[in-house]
């Protein structure tokens, strides 16, 4: 990396090799992503509190073909965007947004490394991802829609289009883009676990890794063994809509133009589908949660002026985690006609996870204890996380039971679940991770003051829009339903639908005063001086402007831990992993 | 209109451009008044009040919900089963209530209590085995008490040997409805499987009457083919027609030989099948529902009953339940006509006129397609009479046999 080549506009900004810049680059694909997955959801959520009623925003954003003649949205919109919603705000904005950026960003920075193990594949990762993002967003304007199946694609509903229009053209272009993703997500997966284990600078033991290191390593791991799968269970769904094979297909019988077919295809299993697709999607949620634990991990220990309580139990419980789930996809299947037996199997295995993640919880409520917390947004941000991720993972004590899945097997309680512990505490954990590295990335702060009314806004919002779900689910409410007035049982679950929406739409349009605040800062911000936090770990001593290889001279040499403050003996209340122990002093 | 229109379209716009003023007022103003975009002690004391306040706000929010929203979530169970899961359910939620009714306050007293002060410095501790031991167990034992509960109702529920002496119904799935088939008097189901499919036979029941019926219109339809092949002269169309009748007769041989693999008995059993487009059970008497799906999967879901099954093309599940209320009887329930009356008032203040009463209902609860969130059939639980003369009405015209 010290030989200097000139750089133009081009291998800079567009096809740069720089971790920093790549890492940019993620940042703000990913947030583009979000704004669209948010908007999707604000349309959506118009139509539930409002069931029927006219949508120019929708006809203005996506044209005529989405609502009806009255203007209303029609059902294979609705379920066009709750489909999409879910794809991209799970791969693409918590996997490649989250993973792509703070991975990138962080992996060289705080071990002390010059770039990634191979700029040249980081640059392809992102590509591939900026591609996959161009076609996902492409299948909006194609004949039958994007894909309508739901984001879990269960065949056979996404394997012919005579079943649902989305599973047209839409379709198609949903396994292309998602076959792109993997490929970007491989990529990137092996990149990050080469870097940590081969490129630590002098001193930087495994042991004395940070915490974002650790949730990093275990998240590339996992997608680098569970991407594949779901790549292979996709490839074998394009046989199955373009080859004529039955992998999923069985004994199916499809209306043509009101005449009944027999189709084919025989001997296939959908439920086959379900066990290859839960292989990645479970693990995937804990692609899309490590990480956020692991940014809220090192803010909170920096913001308390403390060391991460139990850094060993918390390293334990990342791979504790990243191990068992491995071994719970089936709870995502209890009454799919799977085995009973098998089923107990799982109820096992899952509910032990809430052993590791519990430990983690107690953890952060220690680390707050006694401390001297500063409330940067990135704080609260992270607070906020461990909140949600109280709240989301308690009621996965009940999903998780296979006896009390039967009846809230995908209600609305399942939705609050999801979007409470995996959607909340990562974005809090992303949001968090920007506020607190902005300075790292743009040399300059945030606002303050608007990072403060950002955080109570969304905090309020997003506890406003997801936790009246319980209820919804309680009675008993399906998800992915257009219109709840089908059922007089129903009826009265308007006025919980009407509280949600008024959450959701004012959650999404508080978003903009972090777009304002993120552009706007990059240019006119307050100059950011070195360390910021006073932080410990070593992305703060390479200088604030952009380096090709990040520091100037040596790197630095780190001689502990990365949680030493507020250290007695010390007059600082923080010590950088890169000074030397003092004589007699012990490391942790 | 049109004005209208491009009137709401300047709002919009105008309310964009006010919001983004607001904003930058804000920042400029605090760039004005000096600030350097650092935590200080104050910022500090309102975040951390404010955190507090969000501790309490989130336990009030909890109860206020509990107290609003509370009587439109189901309620007691109409089933055997239902009572074994609705006390898990309570064991669960209770305890899972107390650890977020525990946890969230200690996290946000914490934040609060804890703020940043210029002269206070945090206490160095950076781990204590003991106390990560001790509530590493306590999970652990609970846990453990919730899985071997939760496996032991789970168990109960799905137990194989349930199936006994159930009552045998299927309930078969396609978009957007729901057909029921009853086993008649053997109470034994026939075989049926979509390459039986005809209007008149739509679960495509194997039976031998069934197999004439439709052997015989195969073998009709191959036979006008080929007296049209002997007079068609266009090459076109004789393939077609050609093309038609290989068809055909691959179809038959198909049909001939799905028959064949039948036993005899399992066709008999077939014949006094019934089959109709409403759910009917009887009180009090334990039911063996089979599912099946003819399209793409679809999840017959009885809340009141704590019932849930997916219905999967190709595979044929099952659930075993016993009703223990009669329709008429959850009519009566307090807590249920209080939800109707909700109901009602709700459908009376968008000016409808219908007067709507309990009923159980079937609904589908798989995404299946664009009428997913229509596609709902009524149950209705009698007592055993009501019953006996419902199904002996409906054998006269929907019995395979009949039809």
């Amino acid at each position: 990396m010290g030989h200097h080549h000139k750089e133009n506009f081009f291998s800079k900004y567009i096809f740069s090799m720089d971790h920093k810049m790549i890492s940019k680059q993620f940042l703000i694909t990913g947030m583009f992503m979000g704004v669209i997955a948010m908007v999707l959801s604000a349309l959506f959520r118009m139509q539930l509190a409002n069931p029927g009623s006219k949508n120019p925003i929708l006809e203005f954003l996506l044209g005529s073909n989405y609502v009806t003649e009255a203007g209303a949205m029609t059902p294979d919109a609705y379920l066009a965007l709750v489909t999409i919603h879910g794809t991209i705000m799970v791969f693409f904005v918590l996997t490649g947004g989250l993973s792509g950026t703070f991975a990138n960003l962080l992996i060289p920075l705080q071990l002390g490394a010059r770039d990634m193990a191979s700029g040249f594949l980081n640059m392809l990762s992102y590509w591939f991802f900026f591609l996959s993002c161009i076609i996902m967003i492409s299948s909006f304007f194609v004949t039958g829609g994007p894909a309508s199946a739901g984001w879990t694609i269960y065949p056979p509903l996404s394997a012919m289009e005579l079943a649902i229009d989305g599973s047209g053209l839409g379709m198609d272009l949903w396994l292309i883009s998602m076959t792109l993703f993997i490929v970007s997500s491989l990529l990137g997966g092996l990149n990050y676990i080469v870097t940590i284990l081969n490129l630590r600078t002098k001193g930087m033991s495994m042991t004395r890794m940070p915490l974002t290191m650790w949730a990093i390593f275990v998240t590339a791991i996992l997608g680098v063994l569970s991407f594949p799968v779901l790549l292979s269970a996709s490839l074998l769904l394009v046989f199955d809509r373009t080859m004529g094979t039955s992998f999923y297909l069985s004994d199916i019988m499809l209306a043509d133009n009101g005449i009944m077919q027999v189709l084919a295809h025989d001997g296939g299993s959908p439920v086959l589908f379900q066990h290859l697709f839960w292989f990645l999607g479970h693990p995937e949620v804990y692609i899309v949660l490590l990480p956020a634990l692991g940014i809220t991990s090192e803010i909170i220990a920096t913001n308390s002026r403390k060391p991460i309580f139990g850094y060993r139990a918390m390293v334990g419980s990342i791979f504790a985690i990243g191990f068992l789930s491995f071994i719970v996809w089936g709870h995502h299947m209890f009454i799919t006609g799977m085995n009973p037996f098998l089923g107990s199997v799982f109820v096992f295995t899952t509910l032990l996870i809430a052993i590791p993640s519990a430990i983690k919880v107690f953890n952060y409520i220690a680390t707050l204890w006694r401390g001297n917390l500063q409330f940067t947004p990135a704080m609260l941000f992270s607070i906020a996380l461990v909140s949600t991720f109280i709240t989301g993972g308690l009621t996965g004590l009940i999903l998780g039971d296979s006896a009390l899945d039967i009846n809230v097997h995908d209600t609305y309680f399942v939705v609050a679940h999801f979007h409470i512990v995996m959607g909340l505490s990562a974005i809090f954990g992303m949001l968090a991770g920007v506020y607190h590295w902005y300075p790292r990335m743009y040399g300059r702060l945030m606002n303050l003051k608007l990072g403060y009314v950002h955080f109570w806004g969304t905090f309020i919002c997003a506890y406003g829009t997801f936790f009246p779900m319980h209820f919804l689910g309680m009675a008993g409410l399906p998800r992915r339903y257009y219109d709840n007035t089908a059922y007089p049982m129903f009826e009265s679950l308007i006025s919980i639908n009407e509280v949600v929406s008024f959450f959701a739409i004012t959650g999404a349009i508080i978003q903009v005063i972090f777009f304002f605040n993120f552009f706007y800062s990059m240019f006119r911000g307050t100059k950011a001086p070195l360390n910021p936090w006073k932080s410990n770990t070593l992305e703060w001593t390479a200088p604030v402007e952009h380096l090709h290889g990040n520091w100037p001279g040596e790197i630095p040499t780190v001689h502990r831990w990365a949680y030493d403050y507020s250290k007695p003996g010390k007059k600082e209340d923080f010590v950088p992993q890169n000074v030397p122990l003092s004589k007699g002093e012990k490391d942790h | 209109m049109e004005l209208n229109f491009i009137f709401k379209i300047l709002i919009g716009i105008l309310v964009i451009v006010t919001f983004f003023q607001v904003i930058r007022l804000i920042e400029l103003s605090s760039r004005l008044a000096g600030n350097k975009d650092e935590v200080t002690e104050r910022s500090n004391n309102i975040n951390g009040i404010l955190l507090f306040a969000s501790g309490i706000g989130l336990v009030a929010f909890f109860f206020w919900q509990r107290a609003t929203w509370g009587y439109l979530t189901l309620k007691e169970p109409a089933s055997e089963h239902g009572v074994l899961i609705d006390q898990l359910w309570h064991t669960s939620m209770g305890l899972i209530i107390i650890v977020f009714l525990v946890l969230q306050p200690i996290l946000f007293g914490f934040s609060f209590f804890y703020r940043g002060r210029k002269n206070r410095k945090a206490y160095f501790i950076s781990h204590n085995n003991k106390l990560e031991v001790f509530w590493t167990a306590i999970p652990t034992v609970i846990l453990s008490v919730l899985i071997v509960y939760g496996l032991i109702v789970w168990g109960n529920v799905t137990n194989i040997n349930n199936a006994k002496d159930g009552l045998s119904i299927e309930v078969y799935a396609k978009q957007f409805n729901w057909t029921v088939r009853y086993a008649g008097q053997d109470n034994k189901l026939g075989d049926g499987h979509v390459r039986f499919y005809a209007p008149s036979n739509p679960l495509g029941v194997v039976t031998d009457h069934m197999y004439k019926i439709q052997s015989d219109d195969l073998d009709e339809k191959i036979k006008n083919d080929k007296d049209k092949l002997l007079i068609e002269k266009n090459i076109g169309k004789r393939k077609n027609i050609s093309d038609r009748i290989d068809r055909n007769i691959a179809k038959q041989k198909m049909f001939k030989a799905y028959y064949n693999s039948i036993s005899e008995e399992e066709r008999l059993a077939g014949e006094d099948d019934i089959v109709v487009a409403e759910l009917y059970l009887p009180v009090n008497q334990k039911v063996a529902m089979k599912f099946r799906s003819q399209d793409v999967i679809h999840s017959a879901y009885m809340p009141h009953f704590r019932a849930q099954m997916n219905c999967v093309p190709g595979l044929s599940t099952q659930f075993v339940f016993t009703p223990t209320k009669t329709t008429a009887e959850m009519r009566k329930d307090p807590d249920i006509i209080k939800q109707v009356n909700e109901a009602n008032r709700i459908i009376k203040e968008k000016g409808q006129q219908s007067n709507v009463d309990f009923d159980y209902s079937l609904l589908c609860n798989k995404i299946c397609g664009n009428a997913h969130y229509n596609m709902k059939m009524k149950i209705v639980v009698v007592t055993q009479e009501e019953y006996d003369s419902w199904l002996n009405e409906q054998a006269e015209t929907r019995m395979i046999k009949n039809m």
